[in-house]
């Protein structure tokens, strides 16, 4: 036996009482895991966005279409080195609720200005080849058991009627964990040729700078370029564009992270009164440890070891449980947050608040021991 | 420190005119008063005394428990008077072995763990805390209840076990504070015979607390302490 396994001996002196004080940071800590990756879920689409992409869409709205011919006139701005174009789709897969994403794009440009997209060549040369051809995601094709050659049905909802497309891909992110895997592309032509409200209009266009320096003076370029016409652009940033989308749910962010708090440190202020309670009962022990010659400093190492040991075993099972449970069950609420997973930041901070929990639990119990004095302690003893 | 132990001569501990008081809210509580006491090397002393008459005060001044507010409290020529509370902690981690009335066993430790609890303080192996603890344990006749917990064995065994835990780091002086107390007489008179062979065959220096005459019976010399002062009386005949 070392301290170290006096440690270990006291953690189980009471199996009930330590194995509810774990579960009990670990729930806290779940639900951190849990709050803190809806955050950053919302930032993934943000963090996803290349510093040289811009996105380029109609000056009133995203939902008023830009022309096409505005292509050739936005591929000659100086520091302009790709252009691509794209629609939201919004169609329904057989309910309501099985949302994912789904962009009439074109074929010959968008996989370029979008190299996280990793498609197979030979998958990306058939797509290119068939107009009723689509790729999708890796989430989708496991989610829905999909495989290349399946047909996809899609009931239109902003583009009426009904329309299948058969999967001539399926695109994985590589490593990269900010790559949005449920997302459906098809031709843009075919949604064109097939669109009774107008053709030759598109929903945005995606802009490839040359270098991320020059992302303002393109985007003043471009718009600079179609302003005082019928159709004016607005340009900015792919950052600032999903960024745009998160700040229409108003401050859904702040009032996760508000609730969150609030029921994290509920759960965790009931930890730590069970945590001091167990110190408490101790301080008999501790009183015969001084005695026999274990220093102050000895006497609250071991009681805020204790503390640290249970409640990062805690916080420790709390962020992995919810890091494997989104994980193997491919959580997206609903198809809301197409990248739902814990990140390893978000593991740390789980960490280093249960360590400070742990901390915090020991701090009045290490002050106990450490003030106790022997002579007192003997009386108490007797 | 060797220097002083040649000065000390034949005597371990020694206190000279040893006041303590105690301060309790405003008021205080002289509990000894100008105590002059030896004891020799190697020699078993008894303290006897009513209750609050400072006996236990005694030996947490020797201990190094508590500090006397006035006069000199010397073991093994050291002035624990000048020593800081980590240095106490040190010294009685070296060279004090206590044996209480109610045993203060560690309950989630087994009899093993808890002798070898203060061999953690010293520099020594696995191997050798293991060695030693069993050696105790032998000496106190537990050997074979090593893995077993406090709450497995009886009160003579709890206080076996903690008189092991006593001499297990092979202190220079052991302070028994009333060990039979709560024992019944059978189990009392084990305990005595047991800390009577330890000062016999191993040597060791005793000062044991008691209201028991047949316990103080057992000490070679004994002392009665009443309101904080201090009589000698010659050890009884037997």
């Amino acid at each position: 036996m070392n301290l170290l396994g006096l440690v270990r001996v006291n953690i189980f002196r009471n199996k009930r009482r330590s194995i509810l004080t774990v579960m009990s940071v670990m729930v806290a800590l779940f639900l951190f895991a849990t709050l803190r990756t809806v955050i950053t879920s919302f930032q993934a689409a943000v963090d996803f966005a290349d510093v040289n992409r811009l996105v380029a869409r109609n000056k009133i709205s995203l939902i008023f279409p830009l022309p096409l011919a505005y292509r050739e006139q936005i591929a000659a701005v100086e520091g302009v080195t790709g252009v691509s174009y794209g629609n939201w789709f919004g169609g329904t897969y057989i309910d309501e609720k099985n949302f994912f994403a789904q962009f009439a794009v074109d074929p010959e440009t968008y996989f370029t200005l979008y190299p996280e997209f990793i498609v197979p060549e030979d998958q990306l040369n058939t797509f290119k080849r068939e107009r009723n051809s689509c790729i999708v995601g890796e989430g989708l094709a496991n989610q829905y058991g999909w495989k290349v050659g399946d047909v996809v049905p899609l009931k239109g909802t902003i583009f009426p009627g009904d329309w299948e497309f058969v999967i001539r891909g399926i695109y994985n992110g590589g490593t990269d964990d900010t790559v949005d895997k449920r997302q459906l592309f098809f031709h843009w032509s075919y949604l064109d040729e097939r669109n009774f409200m107008g053709q030759g209009n598109v929903g945005f266009y995606i802009v490839q700078t040359r270098d991320a320096q020059l992302a303002p003076r393109v985007s003043q370029a471009i718009d600079a370029r179609f302003a005082n016409s019928a159709t004016e652009t607005y340009t900015e940033t792919e950052a600032a564009f999903q960024l745009g989308f998160i700040s229409m749910m108003g401050n859904v962010q702040f009032a996760v992270n508000l609730i969150g708090f609030a029921v994290v440190v509920a759960i965790i202020l009931v930890a730590m009164n069970t945590m001091m309670m167990a110190a408490r009962e101790r301080i008999s022990e501790l009183a015969i440890m001084k005695i026999l010659g274990f220093t102050d400093g000895a006497v609250v190492t071991m009681v805020a070891s204790e503390a640290m040991l249970i409640a990062l075993i805690g916080g420790g099972l709390g962020c992995l449980i919810a890091r494997v449970l989104f994980e193997q069950t491919g959580f997206t609420m609903g198809g809301f947050f197409p990248s739902f997973i814990v990140r390893e930041t978000t593991i740390v901070q789980g960490l280093l608040i249960s360590a400070l929990l742990g901390g915090l639990s020991a701090l009045w119990p290490a002050v106990q021991a450490a003030r106790l004095r022997e002579a007192e302690a003997l009386r108490h003893l007797s | 420190m060797q220097a002083q132990r040649e000065e000390a001569g034949v005597n371990l501990v020694e206190l000279k005119q040893v006041t303590k008081v105690y301060y309790r809210d405003d008021f205080e509580v002289p509990v000894l008063q100008k105590i002059d006491l030896e004891v020799s090397r190697g020699g078993f002393l008894g303290v006897m005394g009513p209750s609050g008459s400072g006996k236990t005060t005694i030996l947490n001044l020797i201990g190094g428990i508590d500090v006397a507010t006035s006069g000199q409290v010397i073991v093994d020529g050291q002035d624990l008077g000048k020593l800081n509370r980590r240095q106490l902690a040190e010294y009685r981690a070296r060279h004090v072995g206590f044996i209480f009335q109610l045993y203060n066993l560690i309950p989630v430790l087994t009899a093993f763990q808890n002798v070898e609890l203060p061999l953690l303080l010293h520099k020594l192996s696995k191997s050798e805390r293991a060695e030693r603890a069993m050696t105790a344990l032998g000496i106190v006749g537990l050997a074979d209840r090593a893995q077993h917990f406090p709450r497995q064995l009886s009160g003579g065994q709890e206080q076996r076990v903690a008189i092991a835990r006593a001499i297990v780091a092979d202190p220079t002086l052991l302070l028994a504070d009333e060990p039979t107390g709560d024992l019944d007489a059978k189990s009392a008179a084990d305990i005595l015979t047991l800390i009577e062979r330890l000062n016999r065959e191993f040597e060791k220096t005793i000062i044991l607390v008691t209201h028991d005459p047949h316990a103080a019976a057992r000490a070679h010399e004994v002392v009665h302490l009443d309101k904080g002062v201090l009589t000698h009386a010659p050890a009884p005949v037997g």
